[in-house]
C-alpha cells in the first residue's frame, strides 16, 4: 500500500500531471535552452537537484515554518540549491554553463519549483514530497530532453552532438531559433491535448456502454 | 489539506517569524559561502588553463607565455595583471625566443559582446590564430565563427595591414582580405573589426619587432600568467 502510493506521486509527475505537457509550467527554460539535447539534459538536472533538495527541506520543515512567511522561506531555501547547482556546473562543466547562461540562475523563478513547495511539499510528509519531487523533475527533464532532440535533430542534423545524416542534410537553421522552440513544444501538446481527448473520449464510451448494459 | 494546520488556531509572534527568516536566512549563507569557496579553485584553475591553451592554439608553436602590460610607457611582464588593466600575453618557444602576442579584444557582435583571442606576429604584421573566448552569437548562424573549420582556419595566416577586410565568400584575393561566412556576415564581419579596433588601440604601444620583452624565469612565467 505505502509502495505504491509512493510510485503514484512519482508517476503522477511523469505522465498524467506533466508539469510541462500537462501543466504548462516552467515555459521560460522550456522554450530557451532546448536547443540542444545536452543543454536540455543539463538544464534538466540542474532542475532536478533544486526541486529534489527543496521539497525534501521544506517537507522535513514544514511544522517549524509559520504560514505567514512561508513563501519567503521557500524562496530562500531554492535559491540557495539554485546557487549550489550554479557553481558546481562552473565548476564541473564550465561549457555546458556557457552555454546555459542566466538561465541558470534564473531556475530560482520556475514557477514549477515553488508551486510544487506549495502545493505539495508543505502539506505532505517527506517521503511522498521527495517521491513527488523527483516525478515531477523527471517528468520535466523528459519533456526538456524531447523538445531538445526533436530540435537538434532537425535543425542541427545531430543528436548529442553526434551527427545523424550525410553532409547532403540542409539543416532548418529555425528549428534551433526561438520560433523553433515554440512550433515543437505547440505540436507536442497539440499531441497531449489529442491524446487525452480521445481517452475521455473512449472512458465515455465505456460508461455509456456499461450504462446501457445494465 | 490546509497548510500549517499546527499553525491556524493562533498567529505566531513577529519574534517568531523574524527568527525564522533570520535562521533561515543564516544557514542560506553560510551554505553560499561553502560552495564558493569549495569551487573557487577549480573555477579559476578551470579559466586559467582555458587562457593557456587558447594561447597556445592562437600562437602555434609556443611553448610559453607570460602576461604583458603597458606601463610607463612600455611592455613589462607581470605575474597578475590588475582588473580591467588591458593585457597581452607574450608566447616564447622552446628556445626562449619570443613568437608573437596573443591578444584578447572584444566588441559588440550580432547579439552580446563577442571575446576573442588572436595570435599576432609583429615581425611579419601576421595574424597567425583566432580563437573565440565568449559570444552569444545565434546558434546555427552566428556561432559559426567557431564552428566553421574554414573561417576559423583563414586566421592563421592573415596580413593585418593595412587593416583586415571581410569580404563576401569566394572572393577573397588579397592576403589582407576573409571570406565572410554566408548567413554569418554580421558576425563575421564583427570579428574582423575587432581584431582591427584592438590593433590599432596596440599598435602605438607595441615595442619595435625585435625589443620584445624577454621571458621571466621559466617557472613562475609559465605557470602563473594568466590566472
Amino acid at each position: 500500500m505505502k509502495k505504491n502510493e509512493s510510485y503514484e506521486e512519482f508517476i503522477k509527475g511523469v505522465w498524467r500531471d506533466n508539469p510541462v505537457f500537462a501543466q504548462v509550467l516552467g515555459m521560460c527554460p522550456m522554450l530557451a535552452v532546448t536547443n540542444s539535447a545536452i543543454n536540455a539534459v543539463a538544464m534538466g538536472m540542474a532542475t532536478f537537484f533544486v526541486l529534489v533538495g527543496s521539497s525534501f527541506l521544506v517537507s522535513s520543515f514544514r511544522n517549524w515554518i509559520p504560514k505567514q512567511v512561508r513563501i519567503s522561506c521557500f524562496i530562500i531555501i531554492i535559491a540557495t540549491f539554485v546557487t549550489i547547482a550554479d557553481y558546481t556546473l562552473l565548476a564541473l562543466v564550465p561549457k555546458v554553463h556557457k552555454e546555459l547562461g542566466a538561465f541558470i540562475p534564473l531556475i530560482v523563478a520556475n514557477c514549477l519549483i515553488l508551486g510544487r513547495q506549495e502545493a505539495f511539499a508543505s502539506r505532505y510528509p517527506t517521503r511522498l514530497a521527495v517521491m513527488d519531487a523527483i516525478g515531477m523533475a523527471v517528468g520535466f527533464l523528459v519533456a526538456l530532453l524531447s523538445l531538445g532532440a526533436v530540435r537538434e535533430i532537425l535543425g542541427d542534423g545531430a543528436l548529442f552532438g553526434v551527427k545523424l545524416f550525410s553532409e547532403n542534410f540542409e539543416p532548418w537553421v529555425i528549428m534551433i531559433l526561438p520560433p523553433g522552440g515554440f512550433l515543437t513544444l505547440g505540436v507536442i501538446l497539440l499531441f497531449f491535448n489529442w491524446f487525452k481527448f480521445k481517452k475521455d473520449e473512449f472512458l465515455e464510451e465505456v460508461a455509456e456502454a456499461e450504462r446501457s448494459g445494465r | 489539506m490546509t497548510a500549517g494546520a499546527n499553525n491556524k488556531t493562533e498567529s505566531p509572534s513577529s519574534l517568531r517569524l523574524v527568527s525564522t527568516l533570520a535562521i533561515a536566512g543564516l544557514i542560506s549563507g553560510i551554505a553560499i559561502i561553502g560552495i564558493y569557496e569549495s569551487t573557487l579553485p577549480t573555477i579559476t584553475a578551470n579559466k586559467a588553463r582555458e587562457l593557456r591553451e587558447a594561447v597556445f592554439k592562437v600562437l602555434p608553436g609556443v611553448s610559453q607565455m607570460q602576461a604583458l602590460v603597458y606601463r610607463n610607457g612600455e611592455l613589462v611582464a607581470v605575474d597578475e595583471p590588475d582588473k580591467d588593466e588591458p593585457v597581452v600575453y607574450g608566447g616564447y618557444d622552446e628556445m626562449r625566443e619570443f613568437v608573437g602576442y596573443a591578444m584578447p579584444a572584444a566588441g559588440p557582435g550580432f547579439q552580446d559582446t563577442i571575446a576573442i583571442l588572436y595570435g599576432y606576429k609583429p615581425g611579419e604584421k601576421l595574424v597567425v590564430g583566432m580563437e573565440v573566448l565568449e559570444s552569444r552569437e545565434t546558434p546555427g548562424l552566428g556561432d559559426k565563427i567557431y564552428k566553421d573549420a574554414e573561417f576559423v582556419g583563414a586566421f592563421s595566416a592573415l596580413s593585418i595591414e593595412p587593416e583586415i577586410v571581410a569580404v563576401k565568400k569566394g572572393t577573397k584575393s588579397k592576403p589582407n582580405e576573409i571570406d565572410a561566412i554566408t548567413g554569418a556576415t554580421i558576425s563575421s564581419k564583427a570579428v574582423v573589426r575587432i581584431i582591427n579596433e584592438a590593433h590599432t588601440a596596440w599598435s602605438a604601444q607595441l615595442p619595435a619587432p625585435g625589443a620584445e620583452p624577454p621571458i621571466e624565469e621559466t617557472e613562475s612565467a609559465s605557470t602563473e600568467a594568466g590566472q
